[in-house]
């Protein structure tokens, strides 16, 4: 974050500076953790619940996003 | 710009990258899903001795019990053709809201860890503009998450794939695609380590080769999938493209879309600055 733009990298020297503006990582890391966190779980009940692992008995949830499973690559049945 | 100017328009672009993949996967894709499911149904009509003797029985004690994880997937096999089961879902529904749900669920949840990236390498990769980085975040993220894992484990329809294997298939996907994701972000390192002390084109190509040795050693070495059977290749065929079709509409308009809404920002922060 500190050496983005301030002081470039050797080579880029030459080339006048652009304001890039950058984020905080401290800043980021808890809402990364969190979204993290949840888009994991998304992506398992949509990829692999009662399929290879089962959180929740039953079909039902493998059979709603059947379709999408095939479709976007991830191992169904 | 902040870490939720990121997340807010990566969600939103998620939710428009999930409706178009949604329109692409449901035209292209639902044909070939539909040919391989009747093609199930005769086989299993056609040869009563095993498969069908299987489901029976599993539908028997699917009923009764939802206990053991080969009955679920077993189950689930028969629910794709009979409508009669729990939540009574039908194939309308599958290819509909089915399908909606499943690419929206997907689109949202990658264009929320997508923009959080895009986030922590704007002004961080070279001098690229936030635009660029986030581009390039995507296109990455695209490679690593559904180019790379389709071409070692390539997505297979209804009728392909034994209910036995399903935990070993699911595994190997899964650890490629982890494999994949990891190799890119230390690809992304070594690049920008690379490009400071070598120069752009040296970072870029090494880096690049460096993922591509990595990702090819890990599919050499890890088991290869093939349960197609007798499984027609034309199906078999028109089914993939259609799911890489998909992958790179929900990839690509994530991009597309993210891109876009973040470039706004960029021009107004630079107007009132």
């Amino acid at each position: 974050m500190s050496h983005s733009v301030a002081a470039p990298p050797s080579g880029a020297a030459a080339i006048p500076a652009v304001e890039i503006p950058t984020v905080d990582l401290r800043e980021l890391a808890p809402w990364a953790l969190f979204i993290g966190l949840l888009s994991v779980l998304v992506v398992f009940f949509v990829s692999t619940d009662q399929g290879a692992v089962s959180l929740f008995a039953g079909t039902a949830i493998h059979e709603w996003v059947h379709d999408g499973r095939h479709l976007l690559g991830y191992p169904c049945h | 710009m902040n870490a939720r100017t990121f997340l807010v328009r990566g969600l939103l672009a998620g939710l428009i990258a999930g409706i178009v993949a949604f329109g692409v996967a449901y035209t292209v894709g639902e044909p070939p899903i539909d040919t391989a499911i009747g093609l199930e149904e005769a086989a299993a009509a056609e040869a009563p001795a095993e498969p069908a003797a299987d489901e029976a029985h599993t539908h028997a004690e699917g009923d009764a019990v939802h206990t053991h994880a080969a009955a679920d997937t077993e189950e689930g096999h028969t629910h794709s053709h009979g409508d009669e089961e729990e939540g009574g879902i039908t194939r309308t529904t599958q290819k509909t809201w089915g399908l909606a749900t499943a690419t929206i669920a997907i689109g949202v949840a990658l264009g929320g860890i997508i923009a959080l990236i895009a986030a922590a390498v704007a002004g961080r990769l070279g001098r690229l503009t936030v635009v660029g980085s986030t581009a390039l975040v995507t296109a990455l993220g695209f490679v690593a998450y559904a180019l790379v894992p389709f071409l070692k484990y390539p997505a297979a329809p209804p009728a392909v794939g034994s209910g036995d294997t399903i935990g070993s298939r699911t595994a190997y996907y899964f650890a490629f695609a982890l494999i994949s994701i990891v190799a890119m972000v230390a690809t992304v390192f070594l690049g920008r380590w690379l490009a400071a002390a070598r120069g752009a084109w040296t970072g870029v190509v090494g880096a690049g080769v460096a993922y591509v040795i990595v990702v090819t050693v890990a599919a050499l070495a890890m088991p290869t999938v093939n349960e197609l059977g007798d499984f027609p290749a034309d199906v078999l065929w028109e089914f993939r493209i259609s799911s890489v079709l998909s992958l790179a509409a929900l990839w690509g308009a994530l991009g597309v879309a993210l891109t876009w809404l973040l470039g706004r920002v960029d021009t107004t922060a630079k107007a009132v600055a």
